[in-house]
């Protein structure tokens, strides 16, 4: 099975965070990581490499540092990268990023792709369906397992409130894949060792320029969200504010 | 192009999703601040009965918009024919809610026509003549407002609980419902669909719990979640989770809160070491008082907490259940 994981590196989950100038962006200065659901989407394309054997290709799009998350995708087993590195990259929509990396990857075979099922920092959900749609090939989301079969795979979708849907589809597809799909592993020495030696091709705007095109919407301005509650900080010694919610709990809420 | 807003409803299992009456109401809202007109369409098969609920509502015109195909639900399906209905009626705004089916489907169809889809929305502002549709970002802790640079069709997921469904305005008088039969080509439906079905033995159906105690990666370790279980016991509640916590298997699905588990609103809600990702807030924002225990204080679950300790929860939740303990044998 040859099988493309589209990765993104997002600020960090508890990474203090500072408007730009412009309130257009954040500023740089934080520190990054792989995009949560897309280190799942990882782990289970390696469990299918494991399982079938094949390929695990890794692509991400953004400036130089997020190239660590390739790294540490061939550190954990995958094969090779492509980096589409260029600050032209940065800001581009879901229907762009999405067509930068089908021009990308054009001359490559896969059977499946997968992305994590949204983003830490957008959170849109959409640049794997979006990609399925510009590829032509069946897809779905909210995936919680994958198995082969004889016409294609079995996977099963996640729904809400605790339903779920089996779907057989025939291959190549898209799957967007759900948090806690799997476990994650932890890159060995080994492999750490061993990513250095793996090949990690670098795209240039200009490769996939024709692609891409104008953002279809736009960012007007991004900003701290106002308040609507009235939050009241309780403060004090553990002691103190453990009698201070029981007040509240008993006066207020009237629970005891 | 016609000046209408379009709200698309959904049902699954032979019912209305509730949720589609909350984006009803933001299709009335967004109409009276455009002067737009309003309809609705319910897409599947055999889905003129939905069609004539939508139509009690304050709205001009609701669809059927009908094949056999759709049933059951495909994105491939979906996303044809509700290509060819916008394609022929050519509405301005395209709203739906952000559940997991329309997730599935709406960036296939506004790709397939070109264009892009603004996903689940917390509201809306309109300023100087534009429509800004205002998102969560990084995990609820900024905010974004964000306009279309494309022509119409614009499509726009709101997210569940950002508008109240029981404020859809009912019609004077039922609009007319109109069915609008799509063809689906022979090939177009790849994915084969099995049967629905629940996985967890509910054990604990957590809707009907007064009070919850909920923990989330803050707990940090599996065997704190029995200091969580002490505080729930004392306070005669309920145990809940955030997600990562029930992925790890630390507490059954069950106990699970948020878009992919539970949806609940009790009179008391008590998030221990939550972050207050946007999955989980849509599962409890609803919920009469919230209180929150975080040690950052930038988390996003204070947006919405009542009250808030910021604070470390292994040294202020053993003082707490010595007196809640303490409250409830004084009486």
């Amino acid at each position: 099975m040859k099988i493309l994981v589209c990765m993104k590196q997002v600020p960090q989950k508890d990474a203090p965070l500072k408007l730009n100038e412009s309130a257009a962006w954040i500023r740089e200065e934080v520190s990054y990581e792989v995009n949560e659901p897309d280190a799942y989407a990882l782990e289970e394309a390696l469990r299918q490499k494991e399982k079938h054997g094949g390929e695990v290709v890794v692509i991400t799009s953004g400036p130089p540092r997020a190239q660590q998350v390739l790294r540490e995708a061939l550190a954990k087993g995958a094969d090779r990268a492509i980096h589409l590195e260029d600050n032209g990259f940065v800001g581009l929509d879901a229907f762009n990023t999405a067509r930068a990396f089908a021009a990308a990857i054009k001359d490559e075979t896969f059977d499946l792709i997968f992305t994590g099922l949204q983003s830490d920092d957008y959170g849109y959900a959409q640049t794997g369906v979006v990609l399925a749609e510009l590829l032509g090939w069946p897809h779905a989301t909210i995936i919680m397992q994958i198995e082969k079969n004889d016409s294609g795979i079995r996977v099963k979708r996640e729904l809400e409130a605790g339903y779920f849907q089996f779907v057989d589809m025939p291959l190549p597809a898209i799957l967007t894949i759900q948090s806690g799909i799997n476990k994650l592993r932890y890159a060995t020495l080994i492999g750490i060792k061993q990513a250095k030696n793996k090949p990690l091709r670098k795209v240039a705007m200009a490769e996939v320029q024709h692609a891409v095109g104008g953002n279809l919407q736009k960012i007007e301005r991004l900003y701290v969200p106002q308040k609507t509650k009235n939050t009241e900080f309780l403060e004090g010694s553990a002691g103190e504010v453990a009698k201070k919610l029981v007040d509240k709990l008993r006066n207020e809420v009237r629970v005891l | 192009m016609s000046d209408t807003i379009l709200v698309v409803v959904e049902q699954r299992e032979g019912k209305l999703n509730r949720v589609s009456w909350e984006t009803l109401t933001a299709g009335q809202a967004l109409a009276a601040e455009t002067g737009w007109a309003l309809e609705a369409a319910v897409i599947g098969s055999g889905v003129g009965n939905f069609a004539s609920e939508v139509a009690a509502k304050k709205i001009s015109k609701v669809y059927a918009v009908e094949s056999p195909k759709l049933e059951p639900y495909t994105p491939d399906a979906f996303s044809a024919a509700l290509k060819q209905f916008i394609e022929t009626k050519q509405p301005k705004l395209v709203l739906m809610p952000h559940t997991y089916q329309v997730r599935d489907f709406v960036p296939k169809l506004a790709t397939a026509m070109g264009r892009t889809a603004i996903s689940d929305c917390i509201g809306y502002k309109k300023e100087g003549g534009k429509l800004l549709f205002t998102r969560q970002m990084f995990q609820g802790k900024l905010a974004a407002d964000v306009s279309f640079a494309c022509d119409a069709p614009w499509f726009v997921t709101f997210q569940n609980g950002a508008f109240r469904g029981d404020k859809a305005e009912a019609g004077a008088s039922a609009a007319p419902v109109e069915t609008f039969n799509v063809q689906i080509a022979d090939g177009v439906i790849r994915n084969k669909p099995q049967e629905v079905f629940k996985e967890a033995k509910q054990a604990v159906d957590l809707t009907q719990a007064e009070i919850i105690v909920s923990v989330g990666r803050g707990i940090k370790e599996q065997k704190n979640i029995e200091l969580a279980k002490q505080l729930a016991e004392a306070l005669g509640g309920e145990l809940a989770a955030s997600r990562p916590i029930c992925d790890s298997g630390w507490l059954p699905m069950d106990r699970q809160i948020g878009s992919s588990g539970q949806t609940v609103a009790p009179k008391l809600y008590l998030a221990l070491g939550i972050s207050g990702a946007i999955q989980h807030i849509v599962g409890m924002k609803g919920s009469r008082t919230i209180i929150a225990i975080n040690k950052d204080s930038e988390a996003p679950i204070f947006e919405i907490a009542d009250f808030a300790v910021v604070g470390n929860l292994f040294d202020i939740v053993p003082p707490l259940i010595e007196e809640v303990k303490k409250a409830k044998t004084s009486g």
